[in-house]
């Protein structure tokens, strides 16, 4: 429940701490940290405008969007509690119900017809095929260490099983996860949340017909998913045995870094050229099966 | 009294021919819920434990030998797997085949009908029958009775050329199946199902296992043998590729699973040939679908994905059982079997709702469809259903049995050595690249078809079809539904199905985890749905209260936007296209600008992709003997004189051989 409560708090500040980071790395005053906060209380007072080219899908879309997202963060365990639900393999769950929304988002896009947004959805659809495998291994490589299938047994005995190379572990997890987070949020270097020019956008793209409530529910949406990533990086980086109050300050700080560390990876880091965006993503699926192999190594398997 | 109905129900299909045009299908329906009937009884019975293996005794009239049809749990499952699609594929029919009236005689209702029933008839037949001689003459009436079925439309020519290809191909098929039971009859002196367990407890196992999977794997479809699947669904009736690509290309899942069963050694290896053999079938079947425009195809080429995935659970399963691994067994072996009758449902689902498209738009090319959603709004429902199962998402029935093999894999990791463990890895890599492509394609195959504005003449003027139609898949929705949210009540009897089959002990320990966490899925399907409809009637009550205009799509200030700017299926596999180069050859006809051409005139582009399985195992060993027989060809001059040499020489040969002893 805490760490419920705690992933909601942290997607308060999260979106509006990247935009501060960004504002004061280019030398900008720059909006205020609730900023994106006040943003959506906005667009929810706002009435809508809907393309007469679009249906039912387009409708229901962002809902389902939120819902899977928000449900997603069920399973999530957060110190040394377990989640709200927790059972073997739920992270096979996990993964497969951001999938869902992902699939309504990209058919949303396709319902308006648009040849811009019908790119967008394409660009998502092949992106996120191409990063799925790689969350996957890495969890399947935390089974292995662990012996666990489940985020809150993998993760509560991530640091108690003694093995002595349980740093290098935790730095891999954090690397390849932070990677996968920026895939999935369409942040840089896949993708430029503040690009101008609809050619070179995936996820902007595919809501430009988005307009008021909707709108709302696809940047909470969007905001929840990081401060969800940021909870799994968390959870890989710090052991889950400390004491509670101590956690709590720890997540949001962790948060915190994360955010700031995305502000300036978007500060200092321009975009990749799109056609060269499959070989990066793939090179993060090879990062995990290299750490798969690490680990084989470390438990004495291999050599 | 069971043996005597079923009898009955044998000699009354040939009534079919003796009726009117108009009486024939519901003639050939009563005969169709008859048996789907009796053997749903039978199988329920013992799948709930009321019978033991029985045996029912059908002596046939014709001959010394009497056929003997023998249920166990497997056959069970696999009977009632087959009834549920069979049956709501028929209904559907009656809508589907209604335009075809005018056009087609009483005879033409009659073969089709009767190829149905008997097609459906052989199907349950095959997987209650051990006596090898009976097993294949039915699997014979299977292939001829799906051949007859796929030609309904033999007016077209592509259509026979294609049925015979599939003949033929089934033939090559059917050939190994007989061969590796005249080597089981060498060696035990009985051609059954039943002696396997004899030959197989002191013969190595590996090479007449080998036999028996190419047998089945061409009937099964998987990689490099499925070249007969993307050509024999598009061609036949909508409810005849259900029916075909749901329930019999699984027939050869269960010859696969028949025979392990008493498979003792060389289990390793055959586990590891399954396994390597099913992620090629499933990547590449998914691989190849995302480049196919017609829509039947693609979900031909789906069905090449999920049998992949079916064997996958399979292999490891087998791969289990050589290492002690019950869990992985019994995990492996249960999530292939559940997929089994997943994938009848939802790809039954989308062939039929695919053949309503095509009902209403007379075309199967992507390209020219699309807005069928406002048109169609039931056949647009019916597919995302069938679309989001298929791609294995909650909380539809694809997820738990891909769940289920999943865990299984994850569970085995801990304990693998060196070898096993990056072997499942790679498996769950391909699992899960084959869930991203399946979803790649799919938001494709929906979006383009139903969704945005109509990309010709035809899609504009479609019309829903129906609700003959319709109300039959709602049986299929249903089920698809019930396995996803209710899933223990399914996985239970497949858990003791498999563990009575491969004699698997103590599965209690892990069915009560299993359980737990399937209900858990549950409940979190369950939460999803709530949150989905509580948003949905929030955001209804919202946005009352909120001005709601309508306007045009936003061109970014460009006005006048027509259909034919929309993406389309080629261009949202560009990418994806380029990507996947080195495997699926695309080829590109065009002609390039020259650099003095300063007004370019007409140009056209056209691309292929080709099926290189195709062409390596089939297009050239049939040019090379078609090649040859050209050449032979030579001799056939027409001229009388020259086929009496022919005879005459003939005969000396024989009398010079003979004189020196030589035959």
């Amino acid at each position: 429940m805490i760490g419920l409560v705690l992933i909601i708090a942290a997607a308060f500040f999260f979106p509006g701490l990247i935009l501060r980071t960004k504002s004061i790395a280019s030398g900008r005053k720059g909006p205020g940290i609730f900023q994106p906060i006040k943003d959506i209380v906005l667009l929810m007072k706002k009435g809508s405008v809907f393309s007469e080219t679009t249906g039912l899908i387009f409708k229901i879309a962002p809902v389902v969007t939120l819902s899977g997202i928000l449900c997603s963060i069920l399973v999530i365990p957060f110190a040394n509690q377990n989640a709200l639900v927790s059972f073997e393999g739920d992270f096979i769950f996990f993964s497969y119900l951001l999938a869902f929304t992902k699939f309504f988002a990209i058919i949303a896009a396709l319902d308006t017809g648009s040849s811009f947004e019908g790119m967008g959805a394409n660009r998502e659809a092949f992106f996120s095929m191409l990063v799925e495998p790689a969350f996957i291994i890495l969890l399947a490589t935390f089974a292995m260490i662990t012996g666990y299938t489940s985020f809150s047994d993998i993760f509560s005995h991530f640091y108690i099983i003694g093995d002595p190379y349980v740093l290098i572990y935790s730095i891999m997890g954090f690397y390849v996860l932070i990677q996968i987070a920026m895939i999935e949020n369409s942040r840089l270097p896949v993708d430029d949340p503040k690009t101008h020019l609809e050619l070179t956008m995936i996820h902007e793209v595919m809501i430009l017909d988005n307009s008021g409530f909707d709108k709302a529910l696809i940047h909470i949406g969007s905001y929840l998913k990081f401060a969800i990533y940021g909870a799994l990086i968390y959870n890989v980086i710090v052991p889950a045995g400390w004491n509670l109050f101590l956690q709590i300050l720890l997540f949001l700080a962790v948060q915190g870094i994360f955010a700031i560390l995305v502000g300036l990876i978007e500060s200092f880091r321009a975009r990749n050229k799109m056609n060269l965006n499959p070989k990066f993503i793939l090179s993060i699926s090879a990062m995990a099966w290299l750490s798969f192999i690490i680990v084989l190594i470390l438990t004495d398997k291999l050599i | 009294m069971n043996a005597v109905l079923f009898l009955i129900i044998l000699f009354l299909t040939f009534l079919v021919f003796l009726l009117p045009k108009t009486y024939k299908y519901s003639f050939a329906l009563f005969l169709l819920s008859g048996a789907v009937v009796l053997s749903s009884v039978w199988s329920v019975k013992m799948l709930s434990g009321i019978l033991s293996v029985s045996e029912i005794m059908i002596r046939l009239p014709v001959s010394k030998h009497s056929l003997v049809l023998t249920i166990d749990p497997l056959s069970a499952f696999f009977i009632i797997v087959v009834n549920i699609t069979v049956l709501i594929g028929f209904l559907y029919a009656r809508g589907y085949l209604k335009p075809y009236y005018p056009n087609k005689n009483s005879v033409d209702f009659s073969i089709h009908y009767f190829s149905y029933l008997w097609l459906y008839l052989s199907m349950i037949m095959v997987v209650m029958i051990r006596d090898g001689l009976s097993f294949l003459i039915v699997w014979e009436i299977m292939a001829l009775s799906s051949f007859l079925l796929v030609i309904f439309d033999a007016e077209v020519r592509s259509v026979l050329k294609t049925g015979v290809n599939y003949l033929i191909q089934m033939h090559i098929g059917m050939f190994f199946i007989l061969i590796a039971f005249l080597i089981v009859d060498k060696a035990t002196g009985q051609m059954s199902f039943n002696s396997l367990e004899l030959y197989f407890s002191n013969h190595s196992g590996f090479l007449l296992f080998m036999l028996f999977f190419i047998g089945f794997g061409i009937k099964a479809g998987f990689v490099p043998m499925h070249t007969w699947l993307p050509q024999a669904h598009p061609a036949a009736p909508s409810h005849v590729s259900g029916v075909m690509s749901g329930v019999m290309i699984k027939i050869g899942i269960y010859g696969i699973l028949r025979v392990l069963v008493s498979v003792q050694s060389d289990l390793l290896l055959i586990g590891i040939v399954i396994l390597v053999i099913s992620l090629i079938s499933g990547v590449l079947g998914v691989m190849m679908a995302i480049v196919q425009h017609n829509l039947k195809r693609l979900l031909a080429y789906h069905s090449i994905e999920n049998i992949g995935i079916i064997g996958i659970g399979i292999g490891l399963g087998v791969i289990g059982l050589a290492t002690d691994n019950t869990a992985l067994s019994l995990l492996g072996f249960s999530g292939g079997l559940l997929h089994v009758l997943n994938h009848s449902l939802f790809k039954s689902l989308l062939f039929f709702n695919a053949g309503s498209v095509y009902h209403a738009t007379h075309t199967q090319n992507i390209e020219h469809l699309g807005g069928l959603m406002k048109k169609m709004p039931y056949t647009a429902l019916l597919f995302l259903i069938g679309s989001l199962a298929i791609c294995g998402l909650p909380p539809f029935n694809g997820f738990i049995s891909e769940y289920l093999i999943y865990i299984g894999m994850f569970k085995s990791l801990s304990v693998a050595n060196l070898y096993q463990s990056i072997l499942v890895l790679g498996t769950i890599t391909g699992l899960s690249l084959i869930g991203g492509l399946a979803i790649f394609c799919f938001t494709k195959a929906f979006g383009i078809v139903f969704l945005g504005e109509p990309r010709s003449e035809n899609a504009a003027l479609a019309r829903e079809v129906s609700k003959g139609m319709i109300y039959p898949q709602l049986f299929t929705v249903a089920f698809i539904v019930l396995i996803g949210i209710a899933s223990v009540l399914f996985v239970k009897p497949v858990f003791a199905i498999i563990a009575q089959a491969f004699k698997l002990s103590d599965i209690a320990a892990l069915t009560y985890p299993a359980i737990k966490n399937l209900s858990q899925i549950s409940i979190l399907c369950g939460v999803f749905v709530v949150t989905v409809i509580l948003l949905l009637v929030y955001r209804n009550f919202h946005l009352k209260t909120k001005p709601v205009s309508y306007g045009p799509t936003w061109g970014c200030g460009y006005t006048a936007v027509t259909s034919k700017q929309q993406y389309t299926a080629t261009s949202y596999a560009y990418n994806y296209n380029h990507l996947a180069k080195p495997i699926l050859q695309t080829k590109k006809i065009m002609k390039d600008i020259r650099e003095d051409e300063i007004f370019p005139g007409e140009r056209t582009f056209e691309s292929h992709s080709d099926d290189i399985f195709r062409r390596i195992f089939i297009d050239k060993p049939v040019d090379w003997i078609s090649g040859l027989l050209k050449k032979i060809a030579i001799m056939q001059t027409g001229q009388i004189q020259h086929y009496i040499l022919y005879a005459f020489v003939f005969m000396l040969l024989v009398f010079i051989l003979t004189f020196f002893n030589l035959i």
